[in-house]
Order: structure tokens, then sequence, then C-alpha cells
């Protein structure tokens, strides 16, 4: 079903401590999962929600990006009316890549003026999740609060930066992190926030006016007494990813089979760009447990513990253990990785051997031979 | 190539009869093959990345499925604005409409459609068969002779020749004559099924065709013996690639196992020439702790807990904890529940083999099937070829 509610990604300023992974790319590229983007969870759960019009707010090293979504047929968001739409940043001058997301909601503010859907859902790119925005939509029409934060509730430890909010019984959020600190809260701000166009836009024009132009920093956040903001608690897992510490972490979670189910097909299906690679070959001599094989593999070695992205080789001889492989990654002969992430197209020479440690994996980067 | 050079016309309307349970919903380019296709996505593919983009689909049998699956073509780069994918079933016309008769007639049935392209050529081939060929070299060939037609042939084994449509040539290739399925065969060049014909030449020999009611308006029967007879030119291109027609179980299942070889006749790793398919969009594989996985084709989407040997698991098959999957092949979301065997055996789409059934065994000749949909709940063991 149609939901009234535009979807918007924004890859401005995000929190970024990915080191390598991101020098070249985006984050809302870094490959993840044995076959995504990271943008692949939100944008599935948008499309999945039935969110007929995402804006992608594009903003630094995003050719990545423009090659993964495309026309945005993957996602069914190629169409004549609504669909995809890819908003690169529109400057006067260089100076305004230093500006705030308010000014490049300012920017676009015709995007969100002309179209008849009435909310908007505001997402970061880094949490990985398969979100059920219909029922936040819900959930936020039911309580009549002027924004709805998409929330997780967990005990467990959470490696990546996340702003972590307090609620108060009727569940609306009375603190809020400036920057992501000790707050002593279970509940982790998913980054989702979804609200009517008006207020938007209010928040939008008055914030500018008063030289603001951080969304949650300015004109959320100090604004909490005013502002009626509660939460809706996300059921499902949740990844949040913008560091290698997460990054290795929630990589290595999707190996459990109840979260593989539960964030690739609740409560929709995760879906990425098509490469059209084989099925994947286990020859003589593979020995795989534990691991997430993407297709397009040619498997003779061993590899335990690990996941291996689209068009890994594993030669005779070579073993896999504890690692990450990206696309395209060649281990021949006795080379053996442990703790490691290879980003894409790296080549791991015959009898090589690579050690990271859990806490601190050995990281290549793209293309690299070692 | 131009845009009015060369258009293909894809017979798709095959029944597979002879494939019993796995053709019951779907014609027999639709049967699932290699993991992931279905058979028609090799001819489609081979039409792509010759240069040809324009295609008509001749679809007949059980069309629903095939219909769904090709969609506008986009899989394969065919929704186009000029030219592209057309699905092409027979249809009323003022006079009434036909069931397309034969091969040659649905060809005739559809002359319309190629004339609105007006192509110097037009290249006949079928979604039935299993290879990777570049066309645009047998359009050169067919150019170079000078050709009025220009048939496609492979070498096979003598002892199989009077299974095929037979040819022999002259030393500049020229075919001298046509055997279908020949007792004594004079030569072991088979024809593939896939022909070039300069248009004008087809549409004469369609027409004439079409007025002979004693004709059965069959490419291999009629049109190419009366061409022969008339002394066209007729010329041979050979093919020396893999080419297997799946027509039966045991082709199928044998097709399916070929790929598992060490160097695939027939490689489906290869960038270059890319089989292109509908992509489900499925997850990437899970191989649990204790699973064990060799000499076998599996696919995104399948978890798999127990042993996998000499097998081909398309996506979302399931593999229970301490069941045995030998020389199988696993159509998509098959679930084999924990301790079960299923050995020499075909499970189709979303079929269900209970925990610690057995289906086939190593002992059977014939490669035990399970349709589509279908479950096998109780110990049994299911070794025959369920009849149609």
């Amino acid at each position: 079903m149609k939901l009234p509610m535009i979807g918007v990604i924004n890859l401005i300023h995000e929190a970024d401590e990915m080191g390598s992974l991101t020098s070249n790319r985006c984050l809302a590229t870094v490959p993840f999962g044995g076959r995504y983007r990271l943008i692949d969870f939100v944008l599935s759960s948008m499309v999945n929600s039935g969110i007929p019009n995402v804006a992608v707010f594009a903003h630094t090293k995003f050719r990545s990006l423009m090659d993964h979504l495309g026309s945005g047929s993957n996602w069914d968001l190629h169409r004549k009316k609504s669909g995809l739409f890819v908003l690169p940043p529109a400057l006067e001058d260089q100076t305004d890549f230093g500006k705030g997301d308010l000014y490049h909601f300012y920017r676009n503010r015709d995007y969100f003026a002309h179209s008849p859907l009435d909310y908007v859902v505001i997402s970061r790119s880094h949490m990985v999740a398969n979100v059920d925005f219909a029922k936040a939509l819900q959930h936020h029409r039911d309580t009549g609060a002027d924004i709805t934060l998409i929330c997780k509730e967990t005990t467990d430890e959470v490696p990546g930066l996340a702003r972590r909010v307090r609620l108060n019984a009727a569940g609306r959020i009375v603190e809020m992190q400036h920057h992501f600190g000790r707050l002593a809260s279970d509940i982790v701000s998913m980054e989702m926030y979804i609200l009517s166009k008006e207020i938007l836009l209010d928040l939008v024009e008055t914030s500018l006016a008063q030289g603001r132009d951080h969304l949650v920093r300015h004109a959320i956040l100090p604004r909490l007494d005013q502002l009626h903001v509660n939460a809706y608690m996300h059921e499902g897992v949740l990844g949040v990813v913008n560091n290698i510490a997460a990054y290795y972490r929630h990589s290595m979670e999707l190996l459990q089979p109840r979260i593989w189910r539960e964030l690739f097909f609740q409560p929709g299906t995760i879906l990425t760009k098509v490469k059209d690679e084989p099925p994947t070959h286990y020859r003589t001599g593979a020995d795989v447990t534990n691991s997430l094989v993407a297709n397009g593999c040619d498997i003779e070695g061993t590899v335990h513990n690990s996941l291996l992205f689209r068009g890994v080789k594993v030669a005779r001889g070579a073993v896999v253990r504890n690692s990450i492989v990206m696309q395209n990654g060649i281990i021949r002969e006795n080379g053996s990785l442990d703790n490691c992430i290879l980003d894409k197209e790296v080549e791991i020479r015959p009898m090589q051997q690579l050690m990271g440690s859990p806490d601190m994996p050995f990281l290549a980067v793209k293309r690299k031979i070692i | 190539m131009g845009k009015t050079d060369c258009i293909a016309m894809l017979l798709a309307g095959g029944e597979g009869r002879r494939l019993g349970v796995l053709t019951k919903d779907v014609a027999k380019p639709a049967v699932h093959f290699g993991g992931k296709y279905r058979i028609i996505d090799f001819t489609l593919s081979n039409c792509v990345h010759s240069g040809i983009d324009t295609v008509g689909v001749l679809t007949q049998y059980q069309p629903l499925v095939l219909n769904q699956y090709l969609g506008i073509g986009s899989p394969w780069g065919l929704d186009r604005r000029d030219g592209g994918m057309h699905v092409l079933p027979p249809y009323v016309r003022k006079k009434g409409g036909v069931w397309y008769k034969g091969t040659a007639n649905a060809i005739y049935q559809n002359m319309g459609f190629i004339e609105r392209y007006d192509p110097e050529y037009v290249l006949i081939i079928s979604g039935d068969h299993i290879y990777k060929m570049n066309y645009e070299l047998l359009l050169e060939s067919h150019k170079k002779n000078n050709a009025d037609a220009t048939i496609a042939v492979i070498s096979v084994p003598w002892a199989e020749a009077s299974r095929f449509g037979i040819l022999s040539v002259d030393e500049n290739e020229r075919i001298t004559e046509f055997a279908e399925k020949p007792k004594k065969p004079n030569s072991n060049l088979a024809s593939m099924g896939v022909y070039v014909f300069t248009w004008s030449v087809l549409k004469d020999a369609l027409i004439r065709d079409e007025a002979n009611a004693h004709s059965s308006n069959d490419f291999g029967k009629d049109i190419v013996p009366t061409l022969l007879q008339e002394d066209a030119r007729l010329f041979s291109y050979r093919f020396d690639g893999y080419w297997k027609d799946v027509g039966t179980i045991d082709s199928l299942w044998e097709a399916n196992m070929d790929l598992l070889e060490t160097r695939p006749a027939l490689e489906l790793n290869d960038r270059s020439w890319r089989i292109l398919s509908v992509n489900p969009n499925q997850p990437a594989q899970y191989v649990a702790p204790h699973a064990k996985v060799q000499n076998s084709l599996i696919n995104e989407g399948c978890v798999v807990e127990g042993d996998v040997n000499r097998s081909v698991l398309f996506y979302g098959a399931r593999v229970g904890e301490g069941s045995v999957i030998e020389d199988s092949i696993l159509m998509p979301g098959a679930e084999i529940g924990r301790g079960a065997r299923v050995i020499r055996a075909i499970v189709g789409e979303g079929a269900r083999v209970g925990e610690g059934c057995q289906v086939g065994s190593i002992d059977s000749v014939e490669i035990a099937v399970v349709g589509s949909g279908e479950t096998v709940e109780s110990q049994a063991e299911i070794q025959e070829v369920e009849p149609v």
C-alpha cells in the first residue's frame, strides 16, 4: 500500500569513521553483508513499506552511489511519477560544502512543497535494519507527536557511533545526546525522523533565519521542550555501522541464522543492484562452514566463519577464517587470512599470511596486491 | 549490426512433454537450469551479446509463467524504445485465429511483425537448447557465402546421429543433403535448430509452404528440404562449443551435472558472456557450522546445514541438518528436512522432502523426480519418474 510519505536519505555530514573503506566512496555505498551496500537497507525498507518517493541527498564521493542506484529500477523506483531522486549538492560557491543539512533542505524546498505527500521520513544510510515505516507512520499519527524518532532499545554493546536518548513514561523524548557520549540509556536513536512536511519546512525556515543549519543539532535538539518528539521502537535487529569495529561485528552477526533471516527478509526482502553472477562453485577439497557466500565465487580452499562477497576466488590450500572478503577478491594457493577485511579486488599472493584481531581486524585497501 | 540488418525470432512454444512433471505448468523454455537460470536465458543472452536487439518470442503452450518471466525484457536489456523484446502468442484475426501449426507456420503468422522492421536477415532460434554462441559470426558467414539460408551444425557421435536432423555438405560447406532423423545417417553433422535466412527468400518459402495443404509447416521437415530441392544456396556453419538439447529428464540432469566439471565445457563464470536472467535478489547463501559442500553449484538464498555433493541448488533451497544431497538438483525454494537423503534426484520448485525421507537411490538407473510444490512426507522411497 502506498504511504503518504516522502523518504529522504540524508548523506550530508554522516558520522563516518570507516577508515580506508570510505576513502573513495561515501558511507552509503560501503559494501555490506556479501552483496549489499549500506544504503540498501534503508532504501529497501522504504520501498517495502510503500514509500513511493525517495530522495537521496548526495554530498561527497558519490560516484559509486550514482553507479549503484542507477535509475532505481532494482528497487522498482524507476517511475513516471515519483520514484528515485538523487539530489546532489546545489552549491552557490565552494564554501557552501561545509554548510549543514538544513541548507540542503532549503535548496530543495520546492521538491517538498510540490509533492502531494503529507509526511517526510528523514534517515541516514548507515543503519543496518529492516524497518517497517508504515507501522512507524501509524504510530506517529496515533500519538499526534510533532516528530517521531525511530529508536532501538538494546542492552547490547553498540560499537558504532550512535546517539542515545531518554524517554519519559509516556514515550516522549526528554533528553537527547548532543554527540555520541555516555548517556545511561538503553534507547539508541536510529536517526530516522518522521514529521509532517509543514513542520519540516517551518523548522528549515526558522532555523536558517537564526543562522542555524543542522537539522538534529540545531532544529530538534534545543527544542525538545517545545516540540513533542516521540519515540517509536523498532523491534527487529539493528547494526549502527559507521566505524570498523561496528562493521566487523555486525557483519559477523549475519552468521547467526536468526539475524540473517530477520534482517534480510522481515518484514520485506532487502534489495540491491543485480550483477548476474552465476551460482557459486564449490570444488573438490572445498571446506566451508559457518559462512555467508555470495554468488559467482569459486571455492577450492577452506572458509570458516567468514563472509565472501560476489566473485571471490579461494584457491586450493588457501584458508579464510573470521574474515570479510569483498567483491572479486582472490586468495591464491595456500594464502591465509584471519580477522581480515579485504576491500574490493584485493589479491592475496600464494603462501601469504595476514592476521588481524577481532578488536582490530586487518584492513586491506581496494585493489591492493599483498 | 544495424537495426534492420537482422532480427531474431525465438520459438518458445515447446511443450517439453518428455520432461514430465517439470513441464506440467510451464513451457520447456521456462524450465529451470544451472542453479539460477531458465533454459530460454541462454538464447536470449546469446542474442544480446551478439548485438541483436530485436527479438520476437513466439509462445504457445503454458505461456503464463514464461510471459511473467520475460516481462518487457529488462533483465536482458531488451526493454528498448526501438526494437527490444516482443512476446508473440497466436492471436485472433478478423478471419479467425489459429494455434501455431508448426515452427514455420509460427513465423508465417508473424510475417507482419517481421515486416515492420524490414530486416535483411532473420535469425530463427529456439528456446529449448543450452549453449553460448555468437550469432554475429553465423551471420557473417551467411553474408560471405551470399547464402539464402545458413544452418548452424555441430558434430555429434555417429551412434546418436539418427536422433537429429543430419546434414551433408560439400567442400565449401554448401549443404547437399538434409535428412530428419535418418535411420542410416550419411554424416554426423546435426542441425542445432539455429538458422539464418535472407528474409526475402524465407518470406517467399513461407508463403508457398502455407499454400501447400500437405505440409506440416515445419522448418526441418518442410522449409529446408524444399529449399534444398529447389537448389537454393544453403550453407552450414560449424559450431564446436557446448550445445545440449535438454528435452528429457535424463538430459536435463546430465546437463546440470556437466556444469560441475573442473573445467566445464559450458563455463557460466564467464564475464565476457554473462548469462542474464531474472535475479531473485536473495541474500548470500548460508553454509552452517556442520555442513559439508563439495563439487556443487549453490545459488543465493540457500541455507545448507547438511552434506551436499555433486549437486546443483537453485535459489532459496534449504538443506536440513544431517541430510545428504548427492548427484541431485534442488529447484528454487525446495526444502529438504533433517536427516533426509536425496540421491540421483530432481526436487521441483517449492517441493518438500520431509524429515528422514529418502528420494532416489544410488542404484537406480532412472532419475527420481519430485514435482513442483509436492511433498514427500512418508518414509517411502521415490525412485520412479512420476507419470505425467
